[in-house]
Formats: structure tokens, C-alpha cells, sequence
């Protein structure tokens, strides 16, 4: 009997293992069985390269351009504005901080981790969109610039934990032997340890980007959500992953409007999915 | 030419300077939310139903679902989570198969949050017909807290000692037997810490809860797990975003609630973290 109980945990343990496996295709099929449908009357060409996401006009049009090109706008203004902040503050941390403000310093880094991205997209609208509306003299504050400095803000945790993980493990004797030919701290640092923490920097940017073009609500709440073709930071747009948050729930289940807010889902998980795999061979690179 | 000394003194500074203009924004957020929230908060405004379209009462219904949603999303993810690291850490061999699932749960982690709430709708709502409720919305957050709480057990169980299993076998344990009573119980703490941080993410969670769990406006109390709720980081967008004439005091009121409860399941972490590290023995 107790044999009978120990073999049926196991199976459960086995299966439990295995179920990361199983959800991870799930989320695949569940996004192609809805996505794909949209395919029988929109070509996947003109879906991608199309300058037009006109959903509920009629005949509606599907392209997603404009969409694609706003979360890269955003995203690229969040990587330009956090790799380096990011970057600098791990290795002030890991490096020159005294040890008393390293752990303040790393407290207020995991508060930041901690704030629902929801909040900050909160904070966004009623602080951020009002300074760049006055600054720069627009109708509204709530632009890609906007959605790229919070998002900037989401995306420094990940990038300062993981740079300072990645320098903290560079071993000791490469600093000693830097430091014992004479070399002074900071050449050790940019001469000797980021070089040797290069791979887990690449992981720390990537995951970072990943972040960043995965993050809904903020988005959502404070780049102004137009679906045109964007030329400048100081224009809204409209995001890949806000367009099926804002939309989906006007969306008639089983429309090709529902279908298109799915596909739009299988290109973000297909993106999710390169960095990540990109992230973790870097990592493993670092480990060898 | 510059010294090599004036030149780390410069190098230094701007790091310095980097680091500021990363630690002020925070510590300005958590001003702003403090200062602004704490006055708006009251028993009334936390136990009350909201009234006349949101513009006036509480945030009774929100606080309610929000801690219903967040223990069901821990009834479907700590039971199959701490399994799974159990598996990885005390069964897998390294092989192909057990690397296809650590690739899959770095994957779980990185799917944007707007895609597993696709994936509920389309799975939970839809395809097993649970409805928009707090049983579709729970398993969809359950699945994304998975790989965080796998990885936090997964670490920990990764230090209890080797010596405590080999001491465990060669009383005659089996290999669940030496899991269950030497590896689980000691590796506890670790568990609890990783398991609570997965679940403040969760609670504060918006994009997987927008179609598959989130009522815009219903001002009672959830019935059953097939019911809609109201919870937090919905009603602060709904409040900041679609209704018009909310006054401030209002939406910083469900600010500073939400990012309460989101600060006192870190906190329990935290404590739990540092109490576990100051008793280890070994």
C-alpha cells in the first residue's frame, strides 16, 4: 500500500515537471487555433507590412505596421535611456558604493520591482505626462517619449540585478591579479570585469527588451494609444501589446477583428520567445 | 594629459550621478503615492461599496476580489510549482528532456502578461466555458506565477547539503521518503519567500486579468469562483483612465492600497528570508 502511495506522488511529481512543457505549447496552440483564422481572408504580408489598422471600419483593415512601429519606438527609447543608467548604477553598486548605501541602494531597486506596473502607469499620467506637455509644448504629454522614460523605469531592475549578478560572479583573482600590476580601481572595472561580465550584460539588454515590448498597462495608459505610423518621440502611438488589451473587449468573439487581436498575440509571443532563448544562451555562455 | 587618478574620479562621479538619477524617481513614486495616499484612506473608504458610478464610497468589492484571486492563483501554483522544482532538482537527470523544460519555464517567465491573458480568455473562458471568473482569472495568474515559484524552490532546494540525502538513504529511506521528511521540510523557508514573491507580482497583475476575471463596475460582493470581480489594478485603471471626474483623492486612496498589500507580501518575505538565514546551521 504505502509502495502504491509512493509510485502515485512520483507520477505526480513527473508530471508536474512536465507541465511547464505542456502550458508553454498550450499558449502556442490556443494563440494559432484563434490567430490563424484571421489568415483566410487577410494576407499574412499585408497583416505585417500594412500601414492601415483600421479594425472596425468597413471592409476592415488589418496591418499592423503602424503598431510594430510603436513598440519599437518605445522600446528603443526605454533601452537608450535605461541600458546605460542600468549599467552604471550595477557597477557603482557592485564596485565603488560603500557598503552601507549598496544595501539602501539595492532596497530602492527591489521597491521599483516591486510597484505594479499599473502604478507607475498611474504616476506616469498624472506627473510625467503633464512635465512633457509643458516642456515641450505639446497638446498632450502623453506620447512615445513618455511610455518610453516609465518603461525605462520598469526595465532597470531587471538590467541592474542581472549586470550586478554578472560582475559580482567575474572571480576575485581577475580583479587581484588587475589591481596587483598596478592597474587603479576603475581601470580593473572597464579594462578587466566588464569585459569578463560581457555575456551576462548581453542577457541583462536583452531580457530588459523583452520586458519593456511585453509591458501592457503602462503602455497602454500613457503613450496616447493613436494607431498611425510614428515619426517622432513626441507623437503618441500605439503598441502591439496595448492594441489587444484596449480592444479586445469591444472585440466580437469569433470576428476577424477577435481573430486579428490573437495573431497579434502570436507575433508577441514569437518575439517573447527569441529574446528569451537569446537571453539564456548568453547566460549559459557566462557559466562555461 | 589626464591622471589616471582624475580620470577614476571623474568615471566614479558619473556613476554616481547614474545611480541618483536611477534611486530618485523611486524614492519620488513612493513619496508621491505615500503623501497623497495616506489622507484618502480611511475604514470607510476601505470597507464601503463604491457609489454613484465610482465617483464616491470604497473599495470593498476590489480588495475582496483581489485576495480572492490571489488565493486561488496560489491553490493551482504552489502545489504544482514546488512538484515541478522537486522533479528538476531531485529526479531530472541532465538530459535533453530537462532542458527542454528549464527552456520552457524561461519562456513561461518571458511571455508578455497581455499573452497569457489571450490564452485564458481562449483556453479558460472560452474553450473549458469557465466564463469570465475567478476561477479562469486564478489559473491564468497561476500559470504565469509558475516560474517564479519553481525557480525560488528550485534554488532552494539546491542548498540543503548533499549529505543530508546521503545520510537519509543510507538509513534505508526511499528517494520520496528522504524528499518528504529531510529535504522539503528544511528547504521551507526558502520556498515560502520565493512562493510570496511570486504571488505579489500576481496580485498586482492587470493585462491576464482584463478579459478573463476583471468587472468594470459591480458594486457587491463575489459569490462563487464563477463569478466576475472587481479587483485593484483594473479599478485603478478604470479609474484613472475611462471615468471622467474621479477625484484624486479616490484614485491614490486605491494606489496606496494596492501597493500596500503588494509591500506587505515582500515585507513577509523579506522577514521570513532573513529570519531563515540568521537559524541555518549548516
Amino acid at each position: 500500500m504505502k509502495k502504491y502511495a509512493e509510485l502515485l506522488i512520483e507520477k505526480a511529481i513527473f508530471l508536474s515537471g512536465m507541465a511547464s512543457i505542456l502550458f508553454v505549447v498550450l499558449i502556442f496552440i490556443f494563440l494559432l487555433k484563434e490567430g490563424l483564422s484571421l489568415f483566410s481572408d487577410t494576407k499574412l504580408l499585408s497583416f505585417i507590412f500594412g500601414r492601415n489598422w483600421y479594425p472596425i471600419s468597413d471592409p476592415p483593415q488589418f496591418g499592423i505596421l503602424p503598431l510594430i512601429l510603436g513598440s519599437f519606438f518605445v522600446t528603443l527609447g526605454a533601452i537608450v535611456i535605461a541600458v546605460p543608467l542600468g549599467i552604471a548604477s550595477a557597477v557603482y553598486i557592485a564596485e565603488v558604493a560603500p557598503v552601507w548605501l549598496r544595501e539602501i541602494l539595492k532596497s530602492g531597486i527591489e521597491l521599483l520591482a516591486a510597484i505594479p506596473s499599473i502604478v507607475l502607469g498611474f504616476i506616469g499620467i498624472v506627473t510625467l505626462a503633464p512635465w512633457l506637455k509643458n516642456i515641450f509644448h505639446l497638446s498632450s504629454g502623453l506620447t512615445a517619449l513618455a511610455g518610453s522614460i516609465m518603461l525605462a523605469f520598469m526595465a532597470m531592475p531587471t538590467i541592474v540585478s542581472i549586470v550586478e549578478d554578472a560582475i559580482v560572479s567575474v572571480p576575485k583573482s581577475y580583479k587581484e591579479g588587475s589591481v596587483a600590476l598596478g592597474a587603479t580601481r576603475w581601470q580593473t572595472i572597464y579594462r578587466v570585469i566588464l569585459p569578463a561580465a560581457s555575456s551576462g550584460i548581453l542577457a541583462a539588454v536583452m531580457l530588459g527588451i523583452g520586458r519593456v515590448i511585453g509591458e501592457t498597462m503602462a503602455v497602454l495608459m500613457i503613450t496616447g494609444n493613436a494607431a498611425v505610423m510614428p515619426t517622432t518621440f513626441l507623437q503618441p502611438v500605439r503598441t502591439l501589446t496595448a492594441t489587444v488589451a484596449a480592444e479586445m473587449g469591444e472585440a466580437v468573439s469569433g470576428s476577424s477583428h477577435y481573430y486579428a487581436l490573437f495573431a497579434i498575440g502570436i507575433v508577441l509571443f514569437v518575439i517573447s520567445f527569441i529574446i528569451n532563448i537569446l537571453a539564456d544562451a548568453f547566460l549559459h555562455r557566462k557559466t562555461k | 594629459m589626464m591622471g589616471v587618478k582624475k580620470i577614476e574620479k571623474i568615471a566614479f562621479s558619473i556613476l554616481f550621478v547614474s545611480t541618483i538619477f536611477v534611486i530618485t524617481p523611486v524614492m519620488l513614486i513612493a513619496a508621491v503615492i505615500l503623501f497623497r495616499g495616506v489622507p484618502a484612506v480611511s475604514l470607510e473608504f476601505l470597507f464601503s461599496m463604491p457609489s454613484n458610478g465610482m465617483r464616491a464610497g470604497g473599495i470593498f468589492p476590489a480588495i475582496v476580489g483581489t485576495i480572492y484571486l490571489t488565493l486561488g492563483t496560489a491553490l493551482f501554483s504552489i502545489p504544482l510549482g514546488i512538484l515541478a522544482a522537486v522533479y528538476l532538482n531531485e529526479y531530472a537527470q541532465k538530459n535533453w528532456l530537462t532542458r527542454v523544460i528549464e527552456i520552457a519555464i524561461i519562456n513561461l517567465a518571458g511571455v508578455p502578461s497581455i499573452v497569457y491573458g489571450l490564452f485564458g480568455l481562449g483556453l479558460f473562458v472560452t474553450f473549458l466555458g469557465f466564463g469570465a471568473s475567478i476561477l479562469a482569472g486564478s489559473m491564468t495568474l497561476a500559470i504565469m506565477t509558475l516560474p517564479v515559484i519553481i525557480t525560488a524552490t528550485r534554488e532552494s532546494l539546491s542548498t540543503i547539503p548533499n549529505s543530508f540525502r546521503e545520510v537519509s538513504f543510507s538509513l534505508g529511506a526511499s528517494r520520496w521518503q528522504t524528499v518528504r521528511y529531510v529535504v522539503l521540510p528544511n528547504a521551507i523557508p526558502g520556498i515560502l519567500t520565493g512562493t510570496i514573491l511570486g504571488l505579489s507580482r500576481a496580485a498586482g497583475e492587470t493585462a491576464p486579468i482584463l478579459f478573463t476575471v476583471a468587472a468594470f463596475y459591480l458594486p457587491r460582493l463575489p459569490q462563487s469562483m464563477y463569478d466576475q470581480a472587481m479587483v485593484l489594478p483594473y479599478h485603478i485603471y478604470i479609474l484613472s483612465t475611462q471615468v471622467p471626474n474621479v477625484s484624486p483623492k479616490i484614485q491614490y486612496g486605491t494606489v496606496l492600497t494596492l501597493v500596500s498589500i503588494v509591500f506587505i507580501l515582500n515585507i513577509t518575505a523579506s522577514v521570513i528570508r532573513s529570519r531563515f538565514r540568521k537559524r541555518k546551521t549548516w
